[in-house]
């Protein structure tokens, strides 16, 4: 078993997609938001919307770290390596994303900025101790996937006495988020965004476990699969999803129990506990400020902290005025409802966030979307 | 950025790290956040770091509720 091809078995994806299109009940919609980037990805990659049934519909969450990442995070971020002369290491995706004034932390790199890029905190480690006469800092971004890393990170520069290193933390909370959804007015007062029941996260839940979820399944009855990324993963958390809701049932189901347990990684959670706590407010890009949703390092850590080493105030910047994916994260607007979407905006241009990583929805559509009748599903069989 | 994928542990190394299977291409990875890695275990990696384990006996689960929810269209739960 290499738990990969098994899960994208073109014969079963079609069996699974008849299953569903007998099941579905003709009069209904079944609006399901999938909050994780990486399935937005599985979706257009595999062509999944053109298997279900027209009764099916999903709805893009703001389930991509870097898509949620707000303007003035960019700017700081470009600050440090800029104006402080720190060696700034950062993941591949938020290099292009657009920042302030045309910048981006590829441009700014481009003009003489010490900006690197790194695949895991470690590598960031490295640098630091190659470097003991320059500031490193590590630019942590991500959901409850990406943190644990972070967390190794910092304690492993806190046992080493590493004088250089720090980290600007941009690690945000999956459940903050969801509850964000739940609670706007789009989705209670207006009806605008229809949200039936979530296809939740897969490899944020290894780590954080079912149970976040239950909360939402029981306060808001919505029903919620945990869903592993290969196409007959998702395929089948839409079954049991469908299945819930013809039912009227609004529970936690979790279809990716070869990894995910109720409890998650208690390992990683306690690391994470020990070094980080909650931020009292965060702003994302495209909900705005969400109040408990991200994480900043704890006073035993301080010194590791570039916003305490730096001084560096947050200020908040507005999005291109052209750009829709605030409305895209929020669920409201699909990418070809934008007007740059193609043609000034693409993914060797992007002029927003959404189309930068590939797990964003205008680049998932981008790259996709034009070919929809070509389904990787059918090729895989 | 969240893309995690799954490889196959090949050999564990000194200080919590461990050679890992990526595609056929060798990798080392970190390994301290999941407790008890063996050879042969198969585990998510992101971002250099394994993240948890793979259970096999869930995997053939799925496999084979998959092939059974596909078989019997308008079967119920
Ligand atoms: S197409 Fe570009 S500008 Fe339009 S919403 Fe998407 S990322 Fe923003």
């Amino acid at each position: 078993m290499k738990y990969v091809d098994e899960f994208r078995d073109g014969k079963v994806a079609r069996n699974l997609a008849r299953t569903i299109a007998a099941e579905v009940q003709p009069e209904r919609r079944y609006h399901l938001m999938e909050f994780c980037g990486g399935h937005t990805h599985a979706i257009s990659r595999y062509g999944l919307r053109d298997l279900l049934p027209p009764e099916v519909r999903f709805i893009h969450g703001p389930g991509c770290p870097v898509c949620v990442l707000p303007v003035g995070r960019i700017d700081s971020a470009i600050e440090l390596a800029r104006d402080h002369g720190a060696i700034l290491c950062s993941y591949g995706d938020p290099l292009r994303v657009p920042a302030s004034g045309r910048m981006s932390l590829l441009r700014a790199k481009a003009e003489g900025a010490d900006i690197r890029m790194v695949y895991s905190s470690a590598d960031a480690l490295k640098i630091a101790r190659e470097n003991p006469d320059r500031e490193v800092v590590f630019f942590a971004i991500g959901f409850e996937t990406t943190t644990p890393p972070t967390a190794v990170a910092l304690r492993q520069a806190r046992a080493e006495g590493l004088k250089n290193f720090s980290v600007f933390v941009n690690h945000v909370l999956t459940p903050s988020a969801i509850q964000n959804i739940l609670e706007s007015p789009e989705v209670r007062e207006l009806g605008t965004v229809p949200l039936d029941g979530f296809i939740g996260p897969s490899h944020v839940s290894t780590i954080i476990g079912s149970r976040p979820y239950e909360f939402f399944a029981e306060e808001f009855q919505k029903p919620v699969v945990i869903a592993g990324f290969e196409p007959l993963d998702v395929l089948q958390s839409v079954l049991m999803l469908v299945r819930q809701l013809n039912e009227g049932r609004a529970e936690v189901e979790n279809q990716f129990s070869r990894a995910v347990t109720r409890e998650g990684n208690l390992k990683a959670q306690a690391l994470v506990a020990e070094i980080f706590e909650l931020r009292d407010r965060f702003e994302w890009r495209g909900l705005g400020e969400v109040p408990y949703s991200a994480l900043r390092i704890r006073d035993a850590y301080r010194d590791f902290d570039a916003e305490v080493r730096f001084e560096l105030p947050y200020r908040s910047v507005p999005d291109h005025k052209a750009c829709e994916c605030g409305a895209i994260l929020r669920g409201l607007k699909q990418p070809q409802e934008c007007k740059v979407f193609g043609t000034v905006c693409t993914p060797d241009n992007p002029l927003g966030s959404c189309m930068v990583s590939a797990e964003g929805a205008c680049a998932a559509y981008y790259t996709y979307g034009q070919f929809t009748k070509i389904t990787a599903v059918a090729e895989a069989s | 950025m969240c893309l995690a994928i799954p490889v196959k542990v090949v050999e564990l190394l000194e200080a919590e790290q461990a050679l890992v299977d990526v595609g056929g291409v060798r990798k080392e990875v970190d390994v301290s956040l999941v407790d008890g890695v063996a050879e042969g275990d198969y585990v998510i990696l992101h971002v250099g770091f394994a993240i948890n384990r793979l259970d096999e006996t869930e995997a053939q689960r799925t496999l084979a509720m998959l092939r059974e929810m596909g078989v019997e269209p308008g079967a119920a739960a």
